[in-house]
């Protein structure tokens, strides 16, 4: 960057940030629109918690006690829309706009205004899916996969979920596109590629999946919006379509749309485990290649989620093969994990622990995906609570769990102060202990006969579903003290620009809390070693 | 930790072969390929739990040697070429291991030649119905009353109190033991999937297309499945019994069925 | 890294963006006959052809195939719609005829469209149409009962381990799938 650019910078800076709603709303500042993300996230994991409520409390006890299967089906549809959109992602682009320029040494994210429409674009698109609870008909109860032709008997709540839909698409890919010209444009002068943190890594492997599958989404929910409205018929068998074909472009989206919401996960692992456990991450490269891998495979395994659809053998043996080898890539990171730990010197702060519990669990759901693979063995487990308990364990002790230890992690390097560790601890027991006792059972549930998706079942069901839903109801407080920790965080301690004690990157030699402007000028070289030492 | 002694508990709770109620584990089912899918289970199963004990083995020793606290020196390594072309080999043996008895059993179960009988499955939102192609038989099978009526919010009746809640029906789909049973699966609207444990089938039903799929059932008894795809509000509400019976009753189940149906068209 | 593009530069990238962005939107409308030609060619999804096809007859006089019909009609649509025999057998390689009647249970008239599917998957390549009546929309005037031809070849190179096949007509009343009025 030439020096007159940095002058003017440094004029700006006598400013400050803007004041008022102002700041927050015309915001092109990387650390102000990641703030926002986090926050919006924060609500809507209590929001569509909210609705888990509601479904745990009718899987409860056998019978029909509390809501209409209508209205049953509109909460366990906009559960996921709103977790898996408005939630985990959008947690982790705000980790990724307040991390990813201080770790590479950039004064901000290259496209900063695209920045503030990525974030506001998404309170419109939550408002208007939100509303169509209120709609005639009620919201849309078909699903988040939204097959055809049953989510076309959505009565006036359709265009919005589609138009939601768009909007989600759309924030998300402009934040896609923003996170790669960040990352391959404004490094510091000595970070090369292979020399960036894993977060940095994994969220630009992350961004081109964005790329590659939001479109895809976007062209399968305007291709039901044809067939209801214009006479299409893309799905609809009548005019020669194909309900099958839906599924195909779906989780042609859907499936790397799950490693979208978990890379960002492995990044912020890799980046915790070896601060507190004092020793650099193991195989560093290796775990770029991993997860490069990873991202490979996650375009040629889509139909594993479709084995019950009448597929030809070849096709079978094909997807279970290409999903089987997913084990490997995903096998080597843990081993990594783990060799980072061993033989290092380990405390056990909040972050760490989220991340240990993050090792594990994440693990376990793993496995049973690697039961899911084997196509014989998933006739049994297809739509039933065997999948849910898979993607639950993946989700919450993995991503969620993942992104509250980076929330942790950085906290202070946010506010300036250490949060309260006694209440992080007690967060992270109490969310471990009920996060298991919620979904743990669902495995048993599922390999004993019970389907998705469904508001009541047999009485032989019950005592699990019990179990599962007292975890439901604990987890779900538990959160309450995440909020308080951080409503908190600024009561503590003064925090060191170091923080831990074992930390090393770019974010770790600027104060905490980070100045409004870091890095209008590129680190020097010997603080660029910082990244890999 | 916690989670260690979780596992070896589940392990020991899955050996069990007993058909209970209340199941902790996929049916062993009664037809020689439901027997084959549950032994891939437990396959795969069995290697999660050697690889789980293996890695989080390692790490609880870590856990508990490797601490700060305990006044140990960091180490300084941060890699190995060894290792990680172990740790990449060993985990793609134990997947070719698992794929060979896994593709077999497919290939078995795509073989559906020289059928005995053919079934039509006709999805509705939200009920089956079965046609028996060669002997002429057809009806609607619903949810059963007792069900309906505990069904309803608020019904003020005990699901305790009624058998086979929400896993009976008015009509069952009989057919007879050790026929080779072909079924061929659509619907009437949206996509349903027709599924029933015992026999380890599962199959969508979707409106335009047959979806073609076979079991051999080996033992006498009555089981009990679900829709397993979201088919609209009562999605949980229609389920499947499969009575398999004795060829000579099925037979006389068969000319039963014939004859009522003749008893109505001429009353008309 | 820090070049500022002249205006030239901008414009043509400008040109060659949109040219890209419409390249992919109509990629989207051309994957629906892409989609058709790739099941065609595969026979996954149990596609048979949708369009008449000629054929010649070889006939396979030392196999026996079972053909069996499923006729279903969609939505409770106002037709009863039945196959005229339930099953055939036949010889690969050798051409045959069924019939298929179909009648308009309504005081209106109705135009409907039947949508064929084969199953198992391995043979729906291998079933060739040469006259059917799914190839057109039909209509129907009030009450008319109607007889429909099919006219089909199985292929001799039919995999040997398929010895049944299922061909299903979906009989749909086209007025109310274009109304959309789902249940």
């Amino acid at each position: 960057m030439n020096t007159a650019v940095a002058d003017a910078l440094d004029h700006h800076d006598d400013h400050g940030p803007a004041k008022g709603i102002g700041r927050w709303l015309f915001s092109t500042h990387h650390k102000d629109i990641g703030t926002m993300y986090l926050v919006f996230s924060l609500t809507m994991f209590f929001i569509g918690g909210a609705m888990a409520m509601v479904i745990r409390s009718e899987l409860a006890i056998p019978g029909l006690q509390f809501v209409h299967p209508e209205f049953f089906n509109q909460m366990t549809t906009m559960h996921a829309l709103i977790m898996v959109f408005g939630a985990v992602m959008p947690a982790f682009v705000g980790l990724a706009n307040w991390m990813i320029p201080l770790m590479i040494g950039a004064p901000d994210m290259a496209l900063p205004r695209m920045n503030n429409w990525s974030f506001w674009i998404l309170p419109v698109a939550f408002s208007i899916l939100l509303s169509t609870l209120l709609m005639p008909g009620g919201a849309p109860a078909g699903g988040w996969t939204m097959y055809p032709p049953l989510v076309l008997q959505t009565g006036d709540a359709f265009p919005f979920l589609i138009f939601s839909v768009h909007l989600m698409g759309i924030s998300s890919i402009m934040g896609a596109i923003n996170v790669i010209v960040t990352i391959i444009n404004l490094r510091a002068p000595d970070m090369t590629l292979l020399k960036m943190p894993m977060f940095v890594w994994t969220w630009l492997i992350t961004a081109y999946l964005l790329i590659a599958v939001m479109p895809v989404l976007a062209g399968a929910v305007t291709m039901l919006l044809t067939d209801q409205f214009f006479g299409t018929s893309f799905f609809l068998a009548a005019g020669g379509g194909d309900p099958v074909m839906f599924q195909h472009i779906f989780w042609f989206f859907g499936h790397p749309e799950v490693y979208i919401m978990i890379l960002p996960a492995f990044g912020v692992v890799s980046e915790i485990i070896p601060t507190f456990s004092r020793k650099k991450l193991f195989g560093h490269d290796s775990m770029v290649y991993a997860a490069s891998c990873i991202a490979f495979l996650s375009f040629i395994v889509w139909a594993h989620h479709m084995f019950t659809v009448g597929m030809p053998l070849t096709g079978q043996l094909f997807f279970m093969f290409a999903t089987m080898l997913i084990a490997v890539p995903t096998g080597v990171k843990i081993f990594n994990w783990v060799a980072t730990m061993w033989r290092g010197a380990m405390t056990f702060e909040t972050p760490m622990l989220f991340s240990l519990a993050f090792v594990f669990l994440f693990t376990i759901g793993g496995f049973s995906g690697l039961m899911l693979a084997a196509a014989p063995a998933d006739i049994q487990y297809h739509d039933t609570y065997f999948v849910v308990a898979h993607f639950h364990y993946v989700l919450v002790p993995g991503s969620v769990f993942a992104i509250m230890a980076g929330a942790y992690y950085w906290l202070p390097k946010w506010t300036g102060h250490m949060y309260n560790e006694a209440l992080g601890k007690v967060h992270f027991w109490a969310s471990t202990i009920f996060v298991n006792l919620t979904f743990f059972p669902m495995h048993f549930l599922g390999l004993a006969g019970m389907p998705r998706r469904i508001p009541d079942y047999s009485t032989q069901f019950t005592d699990f579903n019990t179990v599962a839903s007292i975890g439901a109801i604990g987890f779900g407080l538990s959160q309450l003290l995440f909020v308080w920790a951080v409503l908190t965080a600024w009561k503590g301690s003064k925090a060191t620009d170091r923080v831990w004690e074992g930390s090393h990157g770019l974010e770790w030699t600027v104060p905490s809390p980070a100045p409004y402007h870091t890095f209008e000028t590129p680190p020097k070289a010997r603080i660029a070693n910082e990244a890999f030492e | 930790m916690i989670q260690k002694s979780f596992l070896s508990l589940l392990a020991l709770c899955l050996a069990g072969t007993a058909r209970a109620e209340w199941a902790l584990n996929m049916p062993k089912g009664i037809t020689d390929l439901s027997v084959e899918t549950y032994n891939i289970h437990m396959l795969v199963f069995w290697w999660c739990v050697a690889i789980g004990v293996v890695v989080f083995g390692v790490m609880i020793v870590a856990l508990f040697k490797h601490r700060k606290s305990k006044g140990v020196k960091p180490a300084t390594f941060s890699h190995s070429t060894t290792a990680e072309v172990i740790w990449t080999a060993i985990p793609v043996i134990i997947l070719m291991l698992i794929a060979v008895p896994v593709a077999e059993t497919m290939v078995k179960l795509e073989d559906s030649r020289d059928p005995d009988i053919s079934i039509v499955v006709t999805a509705y939102q939200w009920k089956w119905h079965y046609r028996y192609q060669d002997e002429g038989v057809s009806f609607y099978s619903s949810l059963a009353r007792a069900s309906l009526d505990a069904r309803r919010k608020q019904s003020g009746v005990d699901p305790l109190t009624v058998d086979n809640y929400l896993l009976d029906v008015d009509r069952p789909l009989v057919v007879p033991r050790d026929a080779k049973v072909r079924l061929l699966v659509t619907s009437n609207d949206v996509v349903h999937s027709w599924w029933v444990p015992d026999l380890a089938i599962k199959k969508d039903a979707i409106p335009g297309i047959i979806n073609e799929t076979w079991f051999n059932a080996r033992e006498v008894g009555t089981y009990r499945g679900q829709c397993a795809e979201l088919c609209g509000k009562d999605h949980g509400y229609m389920p499947i019994v499969v009575e398999v019976v004795e060829p000579k009753a099925f037979q006389a189940w068969v000319d039963t069925r014939k004859e009522s149906v003749q008893k109505v068209a001429s009353t008309k | 890294m820090f070049c500022v593009p002249d205006k030239n530069e901008n414009r043509a990238l400008t040109a060659r963006l949109l040219v890209l962005v419409v390249a992919m939107f109509g990629f989207g409308f051309l994957l629906v006959p892409l989609y058709d030609v790739f099941c065609d060619i595969t026979g996954f999804g149990g596609r048979t052809n949708a369009t008449a096809t000629v054929a010649t007859e070889a006939p396979d006089l030392s196999r026996e195939i079972r053909v069996e019909f499923v006729t279903t009609v969609n939505s409770y649509a106002p037709f009863a719609f039945a196959a005229d025999v339930d099953s055939m057998t036949v010889h690969p390689g050798k051409m045959y005829f069924a019939t298929f009647t179909a009648k308009n249970l309504t005081e209106t008239d109705k135009v409907a469209q039947a949508v064929p599917s084969v199953a198992p998957v391995a043979a729906a390549e291998h079933f060739t149409k040469i006259e059917c009546f799914c190839f057109t929309s039909q209509d129907f005037v009030a009450n008319e009962e109607r007889a429909m031809p099919l006219q089909f070849i199985v292929n001799p190179d039919l995999p040997e381990y398929v010895d049944t096949i299922t061909l299903q007509y979906t009989f749909y009343d086209t007025a109310r799938t274009a109304a959309n009025s789902a249940l």
